[in-house]
């Protein structure tokens, strides 16, 4: 039998009972489907926090207090519990051969209130000049903290454009004065909006002078991080390496197991993506699933199928046709079924995953290979449960077939 | 193979089938020795469970015999296996069976090419040898392009017809070719075998349990319990006279 042939008898015999093909192909259309729009999800996402991190400074090491135990993560490590990292600190890292620029921090949560007293809960962080230059901040109006506010414990703050908007609405800030637990702020400026990434909103935030932060506001004399500029992306191992010795140094600790902890932007990255990663597999796998219920359908069809077309197969076979005539009729039958509900879920992938960036603006990535991927497994799905029942149609004795009732 | 019979077609000796089921032997023919030449028109004839079914399949290269040898056309096909015995069904043997066995929602022309289609013919070719074979058939040219089962019994036993003669085979073999029909529909069917016999000397072997569908053939072979009973010239030969 010509390819041809084959093509159009699967056509009829397809369109024979389109109902059942219909509900079949949907079965493989949702399976795929939501395949592809689980990974586009998981892609998506990875690509945009990637970028998020990457806006928010290159080339950066955060240093922060206390260390990270075996296996807890950098979430648990009580950022700021620990009081170990002071402001001498920063002069001693500025002598390592490759520091670009240090920004030491100092962050906690006060009440702020407006000239028309409106309230919000905002992150005041203390921050020197360096900051805005270290983490990539670009000003939307005004200024950022100079040294000279800094060092005459200026009461001067920075807005987020989040809280400018939270405290002042359509109102110009700038010249206005906030009050940040109890003591009055003069607004020199708003940042411009850089989002959130990973677990902090940078858009809502307060900044103020370091010193002002320390002495005015927190009554600390300890930093809550500080965040280095590395010169060159090849000399960050090096400068970490350099830091932990020379604080270990610093605060008479055992560089081995230091009392601060060094993170990197791809350590960040590393984790995030691992976070991720796992996550899309736990998507994928649950739409794998019903994949799997997909073919299982397919099987469940062909099988049918064979069972009621057995006096045609009985008939086809005492005409002419071969073994292998009627397992590549069903097999390649049950190929194009897959394939159809392939392509259509595909499609149908792809407009969900532009719906679900649209309406609730997660970023989502369709690669070729996540359509790839979807393209063989459902070719390889085809082939798989249409095996079986093909093969069962090609052994049918053609007697006992033609006789079947 | 006897030299001098050159025009035999069906050859069988001693032909016997056993069905082993578990461990129980059903006979289904015993030592059945028989000739059929080419031009026959030979009805093979016996009550249900006489084994005209299980010679039938033989004859018909769906089955093999258990002992004995079979030639078809000069061919011996005792001893072959599944995919050549389909070969030796696809180009020497056209099947006419009681229920029309018609492939649905598929046309009638469609279903005609099916035999053409597993020889590997070419499309255009396919067509022309279609509309002959219907022609033949005495079948109407208006429902050539009909679904199958939009057809009367009659009218779909002729397609069958044409679909057993498209690959211009060496026998055909009818089943109880009238068991479906009624007894009008069932002359016309049996009209049909009688002109294909006649005009184009076709082999034509009718498979029946009914003494009167067997009166049409020019041959009668009787088979009972197995085993071949008779087989005699049928001297008074039903031949239906075209009405027209």
């Amino acid at each position: 039998m010509k390819i041809r042939d084959l093509i159009s008898e699967i056509f009829i015999s397809l369109t024979a009972n389109k109902v059942r093909s219909g509900l079949t192909i949907l079965g493989i259309v949702i399976g795929i489907a939501s395949v592809i729009a689980m990974i586009s999800i998981g892609q998506g996402a990875s690509t945009q926090i990637q970028g998020n991190i990457e806006s928010l400074g290159s080339n950066l090491l955060t240093i922060v207090p206390g260390s990270v135990r075996p296996g807890m993560g950098i979430v648990s490590s009580g950022r700021g519990s620990a009081q170990t990292l002071k402001n001498e600190d920063v002069d001693v890292i500025l002598k390592i051969n490759g520091v670009d620029a240090i920004s030491p921090e100092v962050s906690r949560r006060f009440q702020v209130v407006s000239p028309s007293g409106k309230n919000t809960n905002s992150t005041i962080f203390g921050a020197t000049a360096n900051y805005a230059y270290v983490r990539n901040v670009s000003m939307k109006e005004g200024v950022f903290i100079s040294d000279t506010q800094n060092r005459s414990l200026a009461r001067v703050a920075v807005l987020g454009p989040q809280v400018a908007e939270d405290l002042f609405g359509d109102e110009d800030p700038i010249g206005k004065s906030i009050r940040i637990n109890k003591i009055n702020f003069y607004i020199i400026g708003i940042t411009a909006p850089r989002g959130g990434g990973g677990f902090v909103n940078y858009d809502d935030m307060i900044y103020v002078p370091l010193l002002t932060m320390q002495k005015v506001l927190a009554g600390v004399d300890y930093l809550s991080a500080m965040a280095i500029k590395v010169q060159d992306k090849n000399l960050i191992s090096d400068v970490r390496d350099e830091i932990i010795y020379a604080l270990a140094e610093k605060h008479r600790v055992d560089p081995q197991n230091p009392d601060f902890t060094i993170v990197s932007q791809e350590d960040i990255l590393g984790t995030l993506n691992q976070v991720i990663n796992t996550f899309t597999i736990f998507l994928a796998s649950v739409a794998g699933i019903s994949l799997l219920v997909g073919g299982i359908g397919i099987m469940n069809m062909m099988l049918t199928a064979v069972t009621e077309r057995t006096r045609e197969i009985g008939l086809r076979k005492a005409i002419g046709a071969k073994e292998h005539d009627i397992t590549l009729q069903f097999l390649i039958e049950s190929v194009a079924l897959t394939f159809i509900g392939g392509i259509i879920g595909i499609l149908l992938g792809a407009f969900i995953s532009i719906l679900i960036s649209k309406f609730a603006g997660i970023t989502t990535t369709v690669s070729l290979f996540s359509i790839l991927l979807s393209f063989g497994v459902s070719a390889l799905i085809g082939i798989i449960f249409g095996y079986y029942p093909a093969r069962r149609a090609a052994k049918l004795n053609p007697i006992e077939a033609l006789r079947y009732e | 193979m006897e030299e001098d019979n050159l025009n035999n077609m069906i050859v069988c000796e001693n032909i016997t089938k056993i069905y082993k089921n578990e461990d129980i032997e059903t006979v289904a023919l015993k030592n059945i020795s028989l000739k059929i030449n080419e031009g026959e028109f030979v009805a093979i004839m016996g009550p249900s469970g006489s084994g005209k079914s299980t010679l039938m399949h033989i004859l018909g290269c769906l089955d093999s015999p258990t002992s004995g040898e079979y030639f078809l056309d000069g061919e011996d096909v005792s001893k072959l296996n599944d995919d050549e015995l389909a070969e030796i069904r696809n180009r020497k043997i056209g099947f006419v069976f009681q229920a029309f066995n018609l492939l649905p929602r598929t046309t009638v022309l469609r279903n005609v090419e099916l035999p053409l289609i597993y020889a590997g013919v070419s499309p255009k070719q396919r067509e022309e040898r279609a509309k002959q074979a219907l022609k033949e058939s005495a079948f109407p040219d208006k429902f050539w392009y009909h679904y199958s089962n939009q057809l009367s019994g009659g009218m779909m036993q002729r397609v069958a017809i044409a679909r057993s003669l498209v690959n211009d085979p060496k026998i055909i073999l009818a089943d109880e070719p009238t068991g479906n029909l009624d007894t009008k529909t069932g002359e016309i069917v049996l009209e049909t075998f009688q002109t294909l016999n006649q005009k184009q000397g076709r082999t034509i072997v009718l498979i029946t349990h009914e003494p009167y569908i067997a009166e049409h053939a020019e041959r009668i072979i009787r088979i009972r319990d197995g085993e071949l009973v008779d087989d005699s010239k049928n001297h008074h030969q039903r031949i239906i006279n075209n009405k027209k």
